[in-house]
């Protein structure tokens, strides 16, 4: 029996139904675990994601994409390959990809997190024979707070920020992680106000049918916005930027699962840091790898040496699997390329800022 | 110890000078005496007891979070600071435990958990480990694990602590800087006493706040005529006071720590100076006619008790360069002309060890005279020079006599606290320079964690690159993240934190001194090694040779020269 799915130059290849999934090259047929950057490559010829993901996929790799959709649970045959999707729980749409083919079952992860997300489906355990998933925050220093009581920080910091006249910025991935800030904080304390790169998938996640608070966008050439009143969502590129200036003086916070470390929160210089991630935390990752009750598991995307060592140590037939994305992921990504990436989505180099990220900002 | 917990985090929150002392005054305002003491010593950079080994606790920790030791090592090198990663791996406390768990104050704290376990069994330690982190959330078992390893160090300079404490005691601040010089707050007592808004009289051993010089960049072109200054040599020793009141004298490190056990023949040579005297020099190692340098100095520092025989291998004198207090008076806000002058009265002896052709030192005085005051104690003497040009020409034979350059120092100056610029400056030597390329790349710790900015780095040697220098300093924070990716998408293989690289990268390295060395495998050794520029212009065969390190050696420009062979 060989395995189902093998990686080639263009990325996690199906031999027996012929797709690939989440490629990072332009290939006839994709399936896509989730719409971030470095898993949703804009230029293939068809595309396969889940329903709820449809919108926000479509956001980003453009109207005239072919894109199939499958609802959770529903299974497609691809080649004799019987393709089904499953909530990941990262982002909206996000979907853990099962094949079963000639009696072995393979799960694919893609990114996910166990916490709950009012924004998306939760996690979904899938029961298979083989278990990719991903890594990124797999050490166990990283463990997640309560996410309400993570909640309840950002609000006291933006209450506090209000009391003092300045505007309150949080830095956040555009497509998922800011949605799921917007939805959780109080928007009682004062006015929520969108970048454009947020705003463009709060449109798509309000098309999918999410409910998400009143956000206002920016509108261009505006001084002091919000009367230092406001909770601005943003994308991390935008720190030390002029488009800040905008908003008179501000506290400026980065919510990302590296900012549990105090190194990191300190090197990255902003006001605050929040811990919040998208992605499962050590305990999560061990939790999901349990849950699937595989009998091998393939360690991808993130600390893949230290958690397939662990797996091995255990007793569990753990292994890497190699792909473009492999090494620790780099805390600092978003601060050097000014570009919206975060959280170990390392690889976001095709897109282009956003034309209201950074006026004049790159002479 | 939640009150010292929180100041300790509202420190690492903010850079803001303001912030940092209104958090010190906050705390210092609210904490007993007991607890203010213990704080102050920790804040202050006190010796520190390290109460359990680092290695029995990675142990008991990776016990407790139920993961093997090799994890605990890899978190600690992605986290760049053991306290915290030990704090992070732990199994989060009970949901009963409160924002105190300990529910102590620090003193109690300290004395219960930490102190206590000087000369317990293992077992007993680890008990009480075990008790304290079922009952610390992660922010406070960082803090706790810090004080409990002896390496609790917080980001505040001494001004600052010194800023806040003179305002909650209504004070001026260079008189609480004084009070808390040296051993000055060490319990509940002290610190009460150094807080009274009145003069205390606990000051009889204390040393001055040593005023220090800025780096001077560049040259001194615009310092008027070299008149208005005296320059002297920047000797390659350790700071010191000496403290002569009383009818007994002191010996004060930079470090505010009493070093008199350290140099016993310069405490017993004070005694031929005048009682009411408080000399400011330079602790220097010194055999025959040639100076050893500060390494040779820091064998001796760190000593309760001198071995005879380092004191003769590593023999010391003081070499005064300031006079702070004379006759019993305060004389810090005489003119340095004036102090200098009565220096040279007390201390006649100039230091001799460097007094080359540039040297303004007319009677070379043989160290074995029988005047007193005694050889050990000698002043640091001017260095002559009727133009910038003459005091560059003697600057330009530093290297040559084992010193780092000149001291620039206005004659009309006071001696002020902490570092104010302009009136004081370090003209040291240009350094040394050769292109060097990357070989190994490690994390770093604190703002670095996590990021690979130590690197360790070659010369070319019979075709092949040899590892001369290990450097982490001098690149910009954008430069630093560049290189790690670099870093990690070169890396040809790894040996626990350490990654071999593909060498590609090329850095201009700058460092003080080479000499031969056998602890080397290039067989060389260069002192103080730093980055100065990371070249990317340059490629790895473009860097320079073994051959080109070996020839600054014979050529006689390694630092610390015997002084016989360059004298002419």
């Amino acid at each position: 029996m060989s395995d189902l799915l093998a990686v080639t130059d263009a990325g996690l290849y199906c031999s027996q139904g012929d797709f690939y999934i989440d490629p990072w090259r332009r290939v006839p047929r994709a399936i896509i675990t989730h719409a971030h950057a470095d898993h949703a490559r804009s230029g293939c010829g068809r595309y396969l994601c889940a329903a709820p993901g449809t919108l926000v996929l479509r956001s980003r790799v453009g109207s005239s994409a072919p894109i199939d959709s499958l609802r959770h649970g529903e299974t497609l045959s691809i080649n004799g390959v019987q393709v089904s999707l499953h909530p990941a729980g990262h982002v909206l749409g996000s979907a853990q990809v099962r094949l079963s083919h000639a009696g072995t079952t393979w799960v694919v992860t893609g990114d996910y997190k166990l916490e709950p997300d009012p924004t998306c489906a939760p996690f979904e355990p899938v029961p298979c024979d083989v278990f990719v998933t991903e890594s990124t925050f797999g050490l166990p220093v990283y463990r997640w707070p309560d996410p309400a009581s993570v909640t309840a920080e950002i609000n006291a910091w933006w209450r506090a920020n209000r009391d003092a006249g300045r505007t309150s910025v949080l830095l956040a991935y555009s497509l998922g992680k800011a949605q799921r800030l917007a939805a959780a904080v109080d928007p009682s304390i004062g006015p929520l106000i969108g970048h454009g790169a947020v705003m463009k998938i709060v449109e798509a996640y309000r098309a999918s049918g999410v409910r998400l608070p009143p956000i206002d966008r920016v509108p261009p050439r505006t001084r002091k916005m919000g009367g230092g009143r406001a909770l601005v969502i943003a994308p991390p590129s935008v720190a030390g930027s002029r488009w800040l200036g905008l908003f008179g003086e501000t506290s400026v916070a980065l919510a990302s699962g590296w900012m549990a470390i105090r190194g990191v929160r300190r090197r990255r210089g902003f006001d605050k840091g929040f811990v919040v991630s998208d992605h499962a935390d050590f305990p999560g990752l061990l939790t999901a790898i349990a849950a699937s009750r595989a009998r091998r598991v393939l360690v991808t995307h993130g600390f893949t040496d230290t958690l397939t060592r662990l797996l091995q140590e255990r007793g569990v037939d753990a292994a890497v699997l190699p792909t473009r994305f492999t090494g620790e992921a780099a805390p600092d990504a978003a601060v050097t390329d000014g570009e919206d990436r975060d959280d170990g989505d390392q690889a976001d180099a095709g897109e282009p800022p956003e034309p209201d990220a950074l006026p004049e900002e790159q002479s | 110890m939640k009150r010292f917990t929180d100041l300790y985090w509202r420190l690492d929150a903010t850079s803001s000078t303001t912030e940092k002392v209104a958090a010190l005054r906050d705390y210092f305002t609210a904490a007993t005496p007991a607890d203010a003491a213990c704080a102050l010593r920790v804040l202050c950079g006190g010796r520190q007891l390290r109460a359990v080994s680092t290695t029995l606790l990675r142990q008991w920790a990776a016990e407790a979070a139920g993961i093997p030791l090799w994890l605990v090592e890899e978190c600690y090198a992605h986290v760049g600071d053991l306290a915290e990663t030990l704090a992070l791996v732990l199994p989060q406390p009970g949901p009963d435990v409160g924002t105190d768990g300990v529910g102590l104050g620090l003193a109690e704290c300290m004395q219960t958990t930490i102190e206590a376990l000087r000369g317990a069994s293992d077992d007993v330690k680890r008990d009480t480990v075990e008790r304290v982190w079922q009952r610390l959330a992660a922010r406070e078992r960082i803090v706790w694990h810090k004080l409990l390893t002896g390496g609790c160090r917080v980001g505040v300079s001494q001004t600052l602590v010194a800023r806040a404490l003179a305002e909650v005691a209504g004070v001026e601040p260079a008189v609480m800087a004084h009070r808390l010089m040296g051993t000055g707050v060490t319990d509940a007592e002290s610190y009460a006493e150094a807080m009274t808004s009145g003069p205390t009289m606990a000051d009889a051993r204390r040393p001055y706040p040593f005023f220090l010089a800025s780096a001077l960049e560049g040259e001194p072109g615009e310092f008027g005529p070299t008149t208005d200054w005296i320059a002297e040599w920047k000797w390659d020793g350790m700071r010191a006071q000496l403290v002569r009141r009383g009818g007994d004298a002191t010996l004060w490190s930079r470090g505010e720590e009493l070093v008199n056990e350290a140099f016993p023949e310069i405490v017993a040579a004070a005694a031929m100076i005048p009682d009411g005297t408080v000399l400011d020099g330079e602790l220097l190692a010194v055999r025959g006619n040639s100076l050893l340098g500060f390494a040779a100095v820091s064998k001796r520092s760190g000593r309760r008790r001198v071995p005879r025989k380092l004191l003769t291998e590593v023999p010391c004198i003081f070499v005064a360069y300031d006079l702070l207090e004379h006759d019993g008076t305060d004389i810090r806000g005489l003119p340095l002309a004036e102090r200098r002058m009565r220096l040279e009265s007390l201390v006649p002896l100039p230091c001799t060890a460097v007094a080359g052709p540039a040297a303004n030192a007319t009677v070379a005085v043989p160290l074995e005279s029988a005047t007193v005051p005694p050889p050990q104690l000698l002043h640091s003497p001017r260095v002559a020079g009727d133009s910038w040009d003459a005091l560059a020409a003697a600057r330009a034979t530093s290297r040559g006599r084992g010193v780092e350059g000149l001291m620039l120092k206005r004659r009309s100056s006071p001696y002020g606290v902490g570092r104010v610029r302009g009136d004081w400056w370090k003209w040291k030597i240009e350094p040394l320079e050769i292109d060097v390329v990357m070989l190994y790349a490690q994390a770093g710790h604190g703002r670095r964690a996590g990021l690979h900015s130590d690197y360790t780095l070659g010369v070319w040697h019979d075709g092949r690159l040899v590892p001369v220098a290990k450097a982490y300093s001098g690149l910009a924070d954008a430069e630093i993240v560049e290189l790690d990716r670099i870093v990690r998408a070169t890396t040809l293989d790894k040996h626990g934190p350490v990654r071999v690289v593909q060498p590609t990268q090329v850095f201009q390295l700058a460092f003080e001194g080479i000499s031969r060395s056998t602890r080397h495998k290039a067989g060389v050794a260069v002192r103080f090694p730093r980055i100065v520029r990371w070249r990317r212009d340059k490629t790895p065969p473009e860097a320079g040779t073994l051959a080109d390190l070996v020839r600054l050696i014979d050529a006689g420009t390694f630092a610390a020269a015997p002084l016989s062979e360059v004298q002419p």
